[in-house]
């Protein structure tokens, strides 16, 4: 047999199938050719083109499977190098930051790739991480919430333990307390802090000669001066009902400066939202905003995108919201997000102005996964200067970094640059959910009810605090 | 008879079928009634006997999602009834435009609810939806149809109602044109007009059907969640909530022992309730 004699078979071989299989099985195919051939000529008999049809086709369909099998389970592809996966959540902005840490992490150590996958956010997502831990699934590093919503992934069996390694020198304290479980940490930083507090339209507080209220009677003043001018004093999105709970959640600095002790007795079942009159003042607060007629009209039917454009075009002056809507605003409003500025929530006393801060979600490497080692190295990278200056060129800081020597670039919008003093004079304080277990999942359908006039501030508290109940006796908490 | 069965039909042909059935049916029905009773992370569980059933039934949303989902569905069961009935009579008369009449009607049926949900909920908006804003041509006041809590319920059911008032039609259509024309002969030669015709002949020997519509559009009523949920997630706070988005909710918070135990309790309401009523309704259809 000569090997320039091309036949049919041969071409479809060669040019239509290779793809689906190796040149293994594509050797023993036209070994299998050959053979038939010199047994009958190619004018084989209906026998033989029947045996070869069965057979390419069988061979296709489990070209094909193997193709779809090996999609999610990373095969070492290169001779050499090492192959690691990384699952994050499919919002743009996580995308686009698991890609740059990629890109600067393989440029840094040829051999090693690293192969990004994606899961929905959300509730969902939380499904499909636990899920994919439960079924032994995983990827070898995996992003996911710091605080309460990482203590329920069982960190002890799913996540190798990072207490002893050397990056976690230059990670702050605040958010090691975070990813933490029985004295062992167990992430790291990806990215920068976040925080709590309203964002305000510069140029209508300058119109209107307003200046950032330090109390919470400052802020009602202004609003009652921004409701006079015509304009909405503050935007309320409830349609996406977790958006109605940033007032609750940004007093949590206030919460802390008047009862110190309430996260901890609140864990333990010894104190109540409704019980507790600093935690109750929460309430109260948003109720005010609804009791005062200071939303939009339509707040409850606008969405989180619409607040944005809304507090972007001057529509609504202030916005209750966390700062991770900075990256949108400077994505879909450029010209307008040195326009936009920031402050803590206020409480009663002006010398005791604070913020509440998130502390960003955390690498964790997956105990059972094939290359513990080889992710080890790629989440220390991720929590190094370098990996944030990585992250930084894609997305904007929503506020300083938490781990020591990270720089912040320089164009970093006004309103980041407003909430570091509040850093540099350590009035910070953690969001509720990082420093007790306990967060209810009704709390934003009950701050929408209290936020729109459904229920007044004691109900609302007293349906959190059963609600709360529920969440503490399926985790098992003691003392519920 | 047996030897001839037997060579014609082996059981074994039943297999695939029943393995389906086993794994994909079953076997999660006898494991739903399980996990109810635990305490439940999907990784491992721990058996805590009725307390989540205890739980489930002291959360707080419960009575308006029991209220609710009763509420919805006999509201979407009666309006379907109703219009599909008209619309049966109407598609089934001499119309010029008949077949295309149908389709129109049967349209929405096709569309994916949550299309449907979040076309409506765009439409529905107080400031910006086309429909305040066509009331507001009109000299009306418009609603605030998905915030307003006295309305929200209703204003979902309505969409429920286009969109599967299409289906109780084809099944209305269907039931009266299966009536033998005798009886309009008959009515002929006794001298009845057109409400005779209908509320005589058309309401009592379309009983089947109203049958079949009654008990498709309650139970679909009583486990109604996609169109809820596209719309309003249960809101505003918990105004629209049905048991289905409670027990949703509780899945999505993790607490899938307790999201199970719902789903085994909503699974005895709708027997409880559509059980009795399915033998009410035959025990009085009309032989034709």
């Amino acid at each position: 047999m000569k090997k320039t004699d091309m036949n049919p078979i041969n071409e479809a071989l060669t040019y239509y199938l290779v793809p689906f299989y190796n040149n293994h099985i594509r050797e023993y195919i036209l070994h299998e050719y050959i053979t038939l051939q010199e047994s009958g000529g190619y004018e084989m008999s209906k026998r033989g083109i029947r045996y070869m049809a069965s057979l390419i086709s069988l061979l296709m369909m489990t070209g094909m499977l193997a193709a779809c099998g090996n999609g999610g389970s990373g095969d070492t592809g290169g001779a050499s190098g090492t192959n690691l996966t990384l699952l994050t959540d499919n919002s743009q902005d996580a995308v686009n930051v698991a890609d740059a840490l990629k890109a600067a992490y393989e440029k840094k150590n040829p051999g090693v790739t690293v192969e990004v996958e994606t899961r929905p956010g959300g509730s969902e997502g939380d499904n499909l991480v636990k899920t994919r831990l439960a079924t032994g699934d995983m990827t070898d590093v995996f992003f996911y919430n710091s605080g309460s919503l990482m203590t329920v992934l069982s960190p002890e069996a799913n996540m190798e333990d990072l207490t002893g390694e050397a990056f976690q020198a230059n990670v702050s304290d605040d958010f090691k307390s975070t990813v933490s479980m029985n004295g062992k940490v167990y992430g790291a930083p990806v990215g920068a802090t976040m925080s709590s507090g309203w964002f305000y339209n510069k140029k209508i507080y300058k119109d209107l000669g307003l200046s950032v209220p330090k109390t919470w009677d400052e802020l009602m003043a202004n609003n009652e001066k921004i409701k006079a001018a015509g304009i909405t004093p503050v935007i309320g999105t409830m349609k996406d009902s977790w958006t109605a709970q940033v007032i609750l959640l940004a007093d949590q600095y206030n919460v802390a400066q008047a009862a110190p002790n309430f996260a901890k007795d609140f864990t333990a079942h010894q104190a109540t939202f409704a019980g507790t009159p600093a935690a109750l003042r929460s309430f109260e607060k948003l109720q005010q905003v609804f009791d005062k007629g200071y939303w939009n009209k339509d707040f409850l039917a606008a969405t989180y995108d619409n607040g944005i454009k809304m507090l972007a075009e001057g529509k609504g002056a202030q916005y209750p919201m966390l700062s991770f809507a900075l990256p949108v605003i400077q994505q879909n409003f450029p010209d307008q997000v040195d326009n936009i500025g920031f402050f803590a929530q206020p409480g009663d006393s002006a010398d005791k102005n604070g913020l509440t801060v998130w502390m960003p979600g955390a690498a964790y490497v997956y105990k059972n996964g094939s290359n513990v080692e080889a992710a080890k190295k790629f989440v220390a990278f991720i929590a190094s200067k370098e990996g944030a200056a990585a992250i930084a060129t894609v997305s904007t800081p929503t506020g300083p970094y938490p781990v020591k020597d990270a720089q912040m670039p320089d164009n970093i919008p006004s309103a980041v640059k407003d909430m570091l003093p509040y850093f540099d004079q350590n009035k910070t304080s953690l969001a509720l959910e990082f420093v007790s277990p306990i967060k209810g999942p009704g709390l934003p359908q009950i701050a929408v009810e209290v936020g729109a006039g459904i229920k007044k501030a004691p109900e609302g508290a007293a349906s959190y605090d059963q609600d709360v109940e529920k969440q503490a006796k399926q985790m098992g908490l003691e003392g519920w | 008879m047996n030897r001839v069965f037997r060579r014609t039909y082996s059981y074994w042909f039943l297999m695939p079928a029943a393995v389906i059935y086993f794994v994909i049916f079953l076997l999660p029905t006898v494991m739903s009634f399980f996990f109810s009773f635990t305490r439940w992370t999907l990784a491992d569980w721990e058996f805590i006997g009725l307390d989540n059933f205890v739980m489930f039934f002291q959360e707080q949303s419960l009575r308006i999602g029991f209220q609710n989902t009763l509420i919805y569905a006999v509201v979407t069961c009666g309006l379907k009834v109703i219009l599909g009935l008209l619309l049966g009579v109407l598609l089934t008369s001499r119309l010029r435009t008949r077949n295309y009449l149908r389709s129109v009607i049967f349209f929405p049926t096709l569309i994916s609810t949550i299309a449907v949900g979040i076309a409506f909920s765009m439409m529905m908006h107080p400031t910006q939806g086309i429909i305040n804003t066509a009331l507001g041509w009109a000299g009306l006041p418009g609603l605030d149809w998905l915030g307003d809590t006295r309305v929200a319920l209703l204003s979902i059911a309505l969409v429920d109602v286009w969109k599967g008032v299409g289906f109780a039609t084809v099944i209305y259509i269907a039931g009266i044109l299966s009536i033998p024309p005798d009886y309009y002969e008959a009515l002929q030669i006794d001298g009845g007009g057109a409400w005779h015709k209908f509320w005589n002949i058309i309401v009592p020997l379309s009983r089947p059907a109203t049958n079949s519509v009654i008990i498709l559009s309650f139970i679909g009523g009583l486990r109604s969640f996609d169109l809820v949920w596209a719309m309003t997630q249960g809101g505003p706070g918990f105004t629209t909530d049905v048991i289905a988005s409670i027990i949703y909710k509780q899945y999505q918070g993790g607490f899938y022992g307790l999201a199970t135990a719902g789903n085994v309790i909503l699974f005895v309401i709708v027997t409880v309730l559509a059980f009795p009523l399915y033998r009410y309704l035959n025990k009085r259809e009309v032989d034709l």
